[in-house]
């Protein structure tokens, strides 16, 4: 097949806010506005961004857990967002999820067996022998032994309870994993062996699944991603090779960003006060006109504050596309 | 060196849940004035029931059952009702995680203040409101004549945070005590928010003693660090030797297993095997043995007691070297 697994042109989601106390005037909450991506086979695309990116949204759209107001979506050859209720959820075994937090993502009264094998028997995968095989095979290779089939979520510890929950993902052989956050509710000291035990399971599957990283801590996002895209207010401002990315952002944002995360070692050097003392993102219900960046962004000007910037492709010099939104790139 | 404000002395707390085994298991510990330690560990760890603890504010059923809690000389424990509300807020000042859960929904930020400014600062109404202005001010506020008669829920998460904090100050405590202040916070506003703690700290001369799970956090403003595992202090260091020479291999492992940013797709990190112990399912020795890829057959004989492996720095491991170099 040609062209990317996941295409992702113009999505726009837009919420209505319903006034003060249901009366009054009502306002339209953009969301997600024209963001665009693609994902292809066997690649990690992250989104990253702070509460109220709508990178949650982007992704929900994707799954179709929320419809869209616009834009397109063609997933495996298909255009998503066109199916039918009864052919999206046949296609649904196509797509894994991983939510953040499997104490409330697993359901409490199933046990194990039940929670790997429901999706193999909502596709009528198998008969039950199988899919108890299958169950054994796909907890072994999350590091889950044969004895837990029996046992209920509660009986397990976190990092277990994400093993349990990455196990049943990828039950049907999915070609497209959705990861929202997979470690950030689990304890520090399990979150290494959540983040290998993903990357040995891609480099293990074949044919290798793409994989939509939905994260906020950059660190994380360099140890799983190909490509990153940072959205800010409902738009991606920047997107490139992770690598690259981190290295030479180009977008005043993904600058912000990166000199606020906490440093390694006490000993490296503190950034300049004024690279983090930089107001706080708008509110997603009045985004500022213009790049909505603007009233935090140090080198901004008065075409910033009137014309939403128009993404920027360029070819880096270390392969890979990248783009930006921003009339005053960082060089 | 300074005396202590604060000395905690074999603390112990306990929960019926797990066999009544202690949540925090006799710690002991020093903060002194104008000085930020952070109580670093995971969840389970007891660092957040500990915090509870010097106010009297276990929830329950806890209990704190053993132990001294001397703050100014004067153990908190044991003091009538009266005096331990003048402590709270007025020696000792607490934040909270969730920004926004100590203010109150139907009060104006400012009737808030002037309310902690009145009880423990007897000011009169007028000054009240002048010196909430001024507080807001100092935890850069925008604009704070006009959020003094702002309620909560117009207020972003960082706004609330910076509201909370200028809330816990203004009954001018000399210790802060801040339960993961940073954590529901988005990065760029954790940076601002970590950025104005050690401003205060500089300004006012306050000590605070910070509990976090994140070793991102403890390196940008702590100045010593106790790290704590299932209910014990492990180690102990200036934040400096604690990150250059770790000498707890549960400290190693945490510093070790963090991802980094300019680490590359597909990596493997050093992961720690297994998980937390569960408070009834603690064993004799060492608590972290089972976890820990250096363990020997004495680890798990007796349960290690911090000792002392440099000046200043302790480590509760029987493997780790001594000052003189030897084991």
């Amino acid at each position: 097949m040609s062209g990317p697994l996941l295409e992702v042109a113009g999505l726009r989601k837009d919420f209505v806010s319903a006034g003060r106390f249901g009366r009054g005037a009502r306002s339209r909450v953009a969301a997600v506005s024209d963001v665009s991506f693609a994902v292809d086979a066997g690649e990690t695309l992250a989104l990253v961004g702070e509460s109220g990116s709508g990178k949650t949204t982007a992704v929900r759209m994707v799954l179709r857990l929320i419809e869209p107001d616009g834009g397109t979506i063609r997933f495996d050859g298909v255009d998503w967002l066109s199916l039918p209720i009864g052919e999206l959820n046949r296609q649904r075994r196509k797509v894994g999820v991983v939510f953040q937090d499997p104490a409330t993502s697993l359901d409490p009264r199933m046990n194990v067996e039940q929670i790997v094998t429901e999706p193999l028997v909502i596709h009528r995968v198998g008969d039950r022998k199988e899919r108890r095989r299958r169950a054994v095979a796909l907890l072994s290779a999350v590091g889950i032994p044969e004895s837990a089939l029996e046992r209920r979520p509660v009986e397990f510890s976190g990092g277990q309870r994400q093993r349990i929950a990455i196990a049943r993902a990828l039950s049907t052989a999915p070609k497209l994993l959705v990861l929202d956050e997979p470690i950030s509710a689990l304890d520090v000291s399990v979150r290494a062996q959540v983040l290998n035990l993903l990357a040995d399971l891609s480099e293990s599957s074949t044919p290798r699944p793409a994989t939509l990283f939905v994260g906020h801590d950059l660190s994380v996002v360099a140890h799983v991603a190909h490509r990153t895209a940072v959205m800010y207010l409902g738009r991606i401002v920047e997107e490139g090779p992770t690598g690259e990315l981190f290295r030479t952002p180009r977008h005043p944002y993904t600058a912000l960003l990166l000199a606020s995360q906490p440093r390694r070692s006490p000993s490296e050097r503190r950034p300049p006060e004024g690279a983090s003392v930089a107001g706080e993102p708008a509110s997603a219900a009045s985004i500022p006109p213009g790049c909505a960046f603007h009233p935090r962004c140090p080198v901004a000007t008065a075409r910033c504050r009137e014309e939403v910037p128009p993404e920027t492709g360029s070819l880096a010099a270390g392969g890979g596309p990248r783009r930006f939104a921003c009339f005053q790139p960082l060089s | 060196m300074s005396e202590p404000l604060l000395s905690v002395r074999n603390l112990t707390v306990t929960f019926p849940a797990g066999n009544g085994a202690p949540v925090v298991d006799g710690i002991s510990f020093d903060v002194r004035p104008g000085e930020i330690v952070a109580l670093v560990g995971e969840s389970g760890s007891g660092k957040s029931v500990t915090a509870f603890a010097l106010l009297d504010l276990v929830p329950e059923p806890g209990r704190t059952t053993g132990g001294e809690i001397v703050f100014e000389g004067r153990d908190v424990r044991g003091l009538p009702p009266a005096d331990l509300r003048k402590v709270r807020g007025g020696g000792i000042g607490l934040v909270f995680q969730e920004p926004g859960s100590a203010l109150d929904p139907v009060r104006t930020i400012g009737v808030e203040l002037a309310g902690v400014l009145r009880r423990h600062r007897g000011l009169s109404r007028a000054e009240a409101r002048r010196a909430a202005v001024e507080w807001l001010r100092r935890v850069s506020l925008p604009e704070p004549e006009r959020r003094l008669d702002d309620y909560p829920h117009r207020m972003s998460g960082g706004m609330k945070q910076r509201a909370t904090i200028a809330l816990a100050l203004a009954g001018g405590p000399r210790l802060l005590v801040a339960d993961e202040p940073t954590t529901a916070l988005d990065v760029t506003i954790q940076a601002q928010i970590l950025a104005l703690l050690r401003r205060l700290r500089d300004e006012l001369g306050l000590a605070v003693l910070l509990i976090t799970h994140d070793l991102g956090v403890v390196a940008e403003v702590a100045d010593r660090a106790l790290v704590m595992y299932a209910g014990e202090i492990v180690e102990e260091a200036e934040v400096a030797e604690l990150f250059d020479a770790p000498a707890h291999p549960y400290t190693r492992g945490l510093l070790a297993s963090r991802p980094d940013a300019g680490g590359a797709p597909g990596a493997r990190l050093v992961a720690i095997a297994g998980s937390v112990p569960e408070p009834g399912s603690r064993g004799a020795g060492c608590l972290f043995a089972p976890r820990c890829p250096e363990a020997v057959p004495g680890c798990l004989a007796a349960r290690p007691s911090l000792r002392e492996v440099a000046p200043g720095h302790r480590a509760a491991c029987i493997l780790a070297a001594g000052p003189g170099g030897k084991p």
